[in-house]
């Protein structure tokens, strides 16, 4: 096979034939997909979760992790956010001129890995090729299913209620600072967080913790996913400065180029919301599981501001966060 | 003295009413993301200044790195920072969505790799700053003389702080106290506010940057607002000197010399710029005279909030019309700016 990908390798003939059965077909092997038939027919629930999303990092490799390792993780933990069992994805490449085969190789092997780590099946694929210098997107599509106790799951951004403990599950802004010292050329020991969280939710629901939000720290940190929370429940979420986790390595990153850990985003974190006699017993359950090592309580919900997340600062001041606005930065996912 | 007794004293201060000037950006920001507002009694304000340099920078600045951008074979490098100020038309973000080839980098020194790679093409450096800044340019210019680079310019909006402060200060600022920049200090020496301490008979403080340096400082300072002295105190010994930092001073006196330099909201001001000295004005991309400021919105009060006359918060067009996402004036685009710093962390 040849060394980078050419516009004849998306004309839909033998070029392409070659590259879906030697490179995707062989790192994705599944029953499924392997019958190469149109679409994939999949056993399902009554009920079932779907999720899209698209990647286009750049660096595709970075300390951690790769666009192939994202494309699997994001989407998978969007399904579990609300609970479902991840079960399905199809991948989408469009793959620009000039891309190494090699690596394509490499994130493919790594999506494989990634996806079975999850317990998730990818069912259907497609690749596109496009002028371009070198790089790739992937957009992945996820099924979960609610089967047995999860069948009356409702978890939702809405869920937070009054005396509710606000908890996460490690380190904050890991993710973004590896990458953006990747683009930057920093060196330092940085490596992204980018992992499925099917472990820690399945631990979660199975000790009977009643979860009533729950979301991944992506793209905006967690400042921007709780404020989003706070909103949708019109309740008041107030952390405490001291009680976040935030590596001295992020936070002297983040020093340096004025970024607040805060709005740095994670791929394999989340914020749960849960009640707050349960928050201890949650947080050691979180410890237990794959990823969960640095989980911790970090505040709590009242009512008394709808609508508004606060932070108590180490010295006792009170600041009031907003959603992430505008960047000039590089993309991260 | 204990921060717990600083932090009671500051509480509970109950003297006259106290007006203190932090004129730095960085300042600024410090004090929204920790909330020291909130820990001040309600007779002690704090007031921003004009430290921050992007909003202090006019809009034909702005305008000339615009039309730069946008001519055949050039680069603009810039921090990010610049990208979203305003200028009489339009930003230099806006630009590149017309062709504008625009570079952010987070050190003036990358440019120099850039211009290397690409040596066919001119690359303009936006050197926008205070004195903390501009013996990093003075690096820029020396390393483009010792490797022989020549396609590259600086177009410069470099300013000094103890003229702004003279002249706010001559215009009877309603401020009884100076929250000293202490980076710009680390550079110039604590001394450099001395003369306006004793003329104007006001206080300064030179305060570091973390929550319980600013406390102390602030503290510092009413008690010396209180005994009625106006003197320089140094409350960042461990960055500080009275003398500062002899090797950069020598290093901007040798490449940059004193200039009159306009202020965003506020006008000219007799020598509080700086330029590129005659011999090496190869390297300059035409920064004379870019004294022309228009607002974009007649009703932005930044010039107003840059003198420390009004708090942002009290701007007609703060969080109305005025936001992050759409900033009207500068002071809501800099991450160092007091109108973002209270819209993103105010209490």
């Amino acid at each position: 096979m040849e060394d980078r990908i050419r516009m004849v390798h998306g004309s839909g003939g033998s070029a392409t034939n070659e590259l879906i059965s030697d490179l995707f077909a062989r790192a994705f092997q599944s029953e499924t997909l392997d019958r190469m038939e149109d679409c994939a027919i999949v056993a399902g629930t009554e009920r079932i979760a779907v999720t899209t999303d698209s990647f286009v990092v750049t660096p595709v490799e970075f300390p951690g992790g790769d666009i192939g390792r994202l494309s699997v993780c994001g989407t998978v933990n969007d399904l579990l956010m609300r609970g479902a069992q991840p079960k399905y994805l199809t991948c989408g490449f469009i793959l620009q001129e000039g891309t190494s085969i090699e690596v394509l190789r490499r994130v493919a092997e790594s999506m494989a890995e990634t996806a079975r780590e999850a317990g998730v099946q990818i069912v259907a694929g497609d690749t596109k090729v496009v002028n371009g210098s070198g790089e790739f997107y992937i957009n992945t599509t996820g099924v979960g299913i609610f089967d047995g106790d999860r069948s009356r799951l409702d978890i939702c951004a809405a869920g937070a209620k009054e005396g509710d403990a606000i908890l996460v599950s490690g380190n904050l802004g890991d993710h973004h600072a590896a990458i953006l010292s990747g683009r930057m050329g920093i060196k330092n020991q940085i490596v992204s967080d980018c992992a499925p969280l099917c472990d820690m939710v399945e631990r979660l629901l199975a000790a009977g913790i009643h979860i009533h939000a729950m979301r991944d720290v992506t793209r905006g940190g967690l400042a921007t996913v709780l404020k989003e929370l706070a909103e949708a429940a019109q309740k008041t979420f107030t952390l405490e400065q001291e009680l976040l986790p935030i590596t001295r390595q992020v936070q002297d990153f983040c020093g340096l180029l004025g970024l607040d850990p805060l709005y740095m985003g994670n791929e394999g974190k989340l914020a749960a919301i849960l009640p707050g006699e349960e928050a201890e017993r949650a947080v050691s359950i979180m410890r237990e599981a794959k990823y969960g090592g640095n989980a911790c309580r970090i505040g709590t919900v009242t009512a008394e501001e709808p609508g508004r997340l606060l932070l108590k600062t180490r010295i006792g001041g009170l600041r009031s966060l907003d959603v992430l606005m505008g960047e000039g930065l590089p993309r991260i996912c | 003295m204990e921060l717990e007794a600083v932090k009671a004293y500051l509480k509970a201060y109950d003297g006259p009413e106290l007006s203190i000037m932090e004129v730095c950006g960085s300042h600024t920001a410090a004090i929204a993301e920790n909330g020291i507002p909130g820990l001040l009694s309600p007779k002690l304000s704090l007031v921003s200044g004009p430290g921050c340099p992007v909003c202090v920078t006019p809009s034909a600045y702005i305008d000339r790195l615009t039309a730069l951008a946008l001519e055949e074979g050039v680069t603009v490098v810039t921090f990010g920072d610049l990208l979203r100020v305003p200028g009489s038309s339009r930003s230099l973000g806006m630009a590149q969505g017309e062709g504008a080839r625009v570079e952010m980098v987070y050190s003036p020194m990358d440019v120099i790799a850039l211009a290397k790679k690409e040596p066919g093409r001119q690359f303009v450096f936006a050197a926008v700053g205070f004195e903390t800044t501009t013996p990093v340019y003075a690096l820029l210019v020396q390393a483009l003389t010792e490797e022989g680079v020549e396609n590259v310019r600086l177009l410069t909006a470099l300013k000094t702080m103890p003229p702004v402060i003279d002249y706010l200060c001559a215009n009877g600022a309603p401020v009884q106290g100076f929250l000293a920049p202490g980076h710009v200090c680390a550079v110039t020496g604590s001394k450099i506010f001395a003369g306006l301490a004793e003329s104007y008979r006001v206080p300064f403080g030179v305060s570091g940057f973390g929550a319980e340096e600013i406390l102390i400082a602030l503290y510092g300072l009413v008690k010396m607002c209180e005994s009625g002295r106006a003197e320089v105190r140094n409350f960042y010994p461990s960055v500080v000197t009275e003398d500062g930092n002899l090797k950069a001073k020598a290093l901007v006196e040798k490449y940059f010399t004193e200039t009159d330099a306009a202020w965003r909201g506020i006008g000219r001001i007799e020598r509080s710029g700086l330029v590129l000295r005659e011999e090496y004005s190869r390297y300059d991309a035409g920064s004379l005279g870019l004294d022309e400021d228009q607002k974009k919105n007649q009703a932005c009060c930044c010039d107003r909030v840059l003198m420390g006359r009004m708090r942002a918060q009290e701007c007609p067009l703060f969080k109305t019309v005025c936001s992050p996402m759409n900033p009207q004036g500068a002071c809501m685009v800099s991450t160092e700016g007091a109108c973002f710093s209270y819209y993103m962390r105010g209490a």
